[in-house]
């Protein structure tokens, strides 16, 4: 059996996909946050394998996947700082009680 | 061929477990370590890639830094410990799943009807000569045609504010 780009792609198809399904479930922030991090990763190894298997010329896949994990890298940083300052002021993590913008 | 083929099933294997079972845990750590296991498959699969910097990369970034940043700020929300799906009703629960089966499902369909054409896995693309770090530094650095000089310039700005947002974001008041 040959490996093909589309291995790869049903992979990060089912990542996306878990991703997806912890984002509409979990109530707690830190669990949606972990999700995200299951999305972004989907993407990354798509931008990795499209790069190797089917564009082999340049760097661009290689390049901007390094550059999306620099970002997702800060995004998680300041996601958890905010998520930290909401634990301290109401004492609960989950997007339920997470109201006070609403109205 | 047979040996690349073997460990690709090998590292998808833990990757597909371990992101499935990183989202219908009950408990929050439990999915953040899970989550490690999924980040360390990719970086194997960028490794089996030959992509050896960027596994290298996963390893430290995701691995080093953003799952030990996971756990501490689990341990820091200590009493909202469970990842909070009992609140959560059947119908509802059953809705995103069945959202997000229709949506991978399509995209799983578009990948197979698609004829890519795309190399495979053997032992020239698997060797680590596609990337050497000799190009990727000056790729990074240069600013003439195909350079990344200015997203890289970028996205240092956007860590020097990530850590000046995070200490103001974060501090006691």
């Amino acid at each position: 059996m040959n490996i093909t780009i589309e291995h790869f792609l049903l992979l990060s198809a089912l990542m996306l996909g878990a991703g997806m399904y912890g984002f509409f479930t979990r109530r707690n922030t830190l669990a949606i946050l972990i999700s995200i991090e299951l999305i972004l990763n989907a993407a990354d190894l798509n931008f990795a394998a499209f790069n190797r298997l089917c564009d082999t010329a340049g760097l661009e896949g290689y390049l901007f996947t390094l550059f999306s994990i620099a970002i997702s890298a800060a995004e998680t940083a300041i996601a958890i700082a905010v998520m930290i300052n909401i634990y301290r002021m109401l004492k609960s993590n989950l997007v339920d009680e997470l109201d006070n913008l609403k109205w | 061929m047979i040996t690349e083929t073997f460990v690709f099933i090998i590292l998808a294997a833990i990757v597909a477990i371990f992101s499935i079972l990183s989202v219908t845990t009950k408990r929050i750590i439990r999915a953040a370590t899970y989550l490690l296991f999924v980040l360390f498959g990719t970086a194997g699969l960028y490794f089996l890639l030959g992509y050896t910097f960027l596994g290298a990369v996963q390893i430290m970034v995701y691995a080093g830094g953003i799952v030990v940043l996971y756990i501490f700020a689990i341990m820091l929300t200590g009493k909202t410990a469970s990842a909070g799906q009992k609140s959560l009703g059947m119908a509802k629960r059953a809705a995103a799943l069945v959202a997000s089966l229709i949506g991978a499902g399509l995209l799983m369909f578009a990948f197979i009807s698609h004829k890519f054409v795309s190399l495979s896995l053997n032992a020239e693309t698997t060797n680590e000569s596609a990337a050497p770090i000799k190009e990727i530094g000056s790729k990074l650095l240069s600013s003439g045609e195909g350079g990344y000089l200015l997203p890289f310039e970028a996205v240092s700005v956007l860590l020097l504010a990530c850590i000046i947002g995070g200490l103001i974001i974060a501090r006691k008041r």
